[in-house]
């Protein structure tokens, strides 16, 4: 008998908790806009884009480099080596610059966002800032959804980049593929439409998902430190698990079916 | 609230990201044939398309000119009809030019390798909604091994 009674409990606390995370998106985004609060998000894309460049780079470098390692090895087996740019170009493209700088996101971004919100709400500045007649979700929340949403396609879109570029050093200039076949072929198979676009698709649904439960996770934290570090592992669990399922559901619609 | 610093920081953020934008514009994406391109339509009829698929391409030469509109069968004597779409820039093709669906290497993608016709004096150009006349189907592997195998047995 207990069983179903927790059972009951557990559905109905998680499906309060999803209708209290859209209460929070919607008061934050449904508003008038307020040119003030355009200084906040530029703040927060610094923040959340800027300071994430560096490790979103050096990842996008080292995964180009390594794919086109061990692509080499595979198809210079078959003699068709130049397939090697639409190999690392579409999969950076399609799939791995979108996923890999959203689970990078999570990890760099996420958590931080999560933990400094957490803390604003177990130091009461939220309730502060409410006392004062200012609003939370408008002027702590707001500018930081849209900061994640705008900062992270361009950062899927810098990592894609450089990603070709890293396979490009690794395939062209020390496994020696002949440089021209490398572009060449690369151009003749990537389309706009069907690869980038999709892409950067796949990259603002990730943006929208990961912010978003970073956020909620840390306005909705229990304000003790234990409640903050719970909350700060459930983002990048959750965001990770979130950002990786999507992904098969976006990619099924995208490229499953002609 | 907002440092100049932090503006400036933002904003070479943002350039990074058109130039890597641009990168993939013009180093990485398609841009021989362009949809944006205008076009004019060709059929053909084939007796057997192959691997041959919509948005494949249409080569004279080994130039792209245009891409493989659409393909369904027709429902009177069930033969594939390949819509074509040529760029504009190519629309002088005599009547007598032949399209047949080749394989770009080995194992590589079928495209359709349009070879125009000799030009006479008065030649009638190709136009919009015109049939092309002169197709060759693809070569379907298992049908040469059997016609290999056929004559082999004859002999």
């Amino acid at each position: 008998m207990n069983w179903i009674i927790d059972l009951g409990a557990n559905t109905l606390f998680k499906v309060i908790g999803i209708g209290r995370a859209f209460l929070m998106l919607t008061g934050a985004l449904i508003a008038f806009p307020q040119w003030k609060n355009v200084s906040l998000t530029i703040k927060q894309i610094y923040v959340v884009g800027v300071q994430s460049l560096l490790i979103i780079m050096v990842s996008g470098l080292f995964i180009g480099m390594v794919m086109a390692l061990q692509g080499y090895t595979i198809l210079v087996g078959y003699g068709a080596e130049g397939s090697l740019g639409p190999m690392v170009s579409l999969s950076l493209l399609r799939e791995l610059g979108p996923v890999v700088t959203a689970l990078l996101f999570a990890g760099r971004a996420g958590s931080a966002l999560t933990a400094e919100i957490g803390l604003m709400k177990a130091t009461e500045q939220l309730s502060s800032l409410e006392m004062m007649a200012v609003d939370p979700l408008r002027r702590i929340v707001a500018p930081r959804i849209w900061a994640g949403v705008i900062a992270m396609p361009m950062l899927a879109l810098i990592f894609s980049a450089i990603g070709i570029l890293g396979g490009h050093l690794v395939g062209v200039e020390w496994l020696g593929v002949d440089s021209g076949s490398y572009w060449s072929i690369m151009q003749a198979t990537v389309e706009w439409d069907k690869d980038v676009v999709n892409g950067i698709i796949k990259s603002i649904v990730f943006a929208i998902v990961v912010t978003w439960i970073a956020i909620f996770k840390g306005y909705d934290a229990v304000p003790t430190s234990e409640g903050i570090s719970l909350a700060t592992t459930q983002t990048v669990v959750l965001s990770s698990l979130a950002v990786l399922g999507l992904d098969f559901v976006l990619t099924a619609l995208m490229f499953g079916i002609n | 609230m907002t440092t100049r610093k932090t503006e400036l920081m933002v904003g070479l953020f943002v350039i990074l990201t058109i130039a890597a934008g641009l990168l993939l514009a013009f180093k990485v994406v398609n841009q021989g044939f362009s949809d944006s391109e205008s076009t004019y339509t060709l059929y053909a009829k084939f007796d057997n398309i192959g691997g041959l698929q919509t948005r494949s391409a249409v080569k004279v030469g080994g130039v792209t000119v245009g891409r493989v509109e659409s393909i369904y069968l027709d429902p009177e004597d069930f033969n594939p009809i390949v819509v074509i779409s040529l760029s504009d820039k190519y629309n002088n093709f005599p009547d007598t030019s032949s399209a047949s669906i080749l394989t770009s290497g080995l194992l590589g993608e079928q495209y359709i390798g349009f070879q125009p016709g000799f030009a006479f004096d008065d030649f009638v150009v190709l136009a919009d909604g015109d049939y092309i006349q002169d197709t060759k189907s693809a070569l379907v592997l298992e049908d040469l091994i059997g016609q290999f195998l056929f004559s082999r047995d004859s002999e």
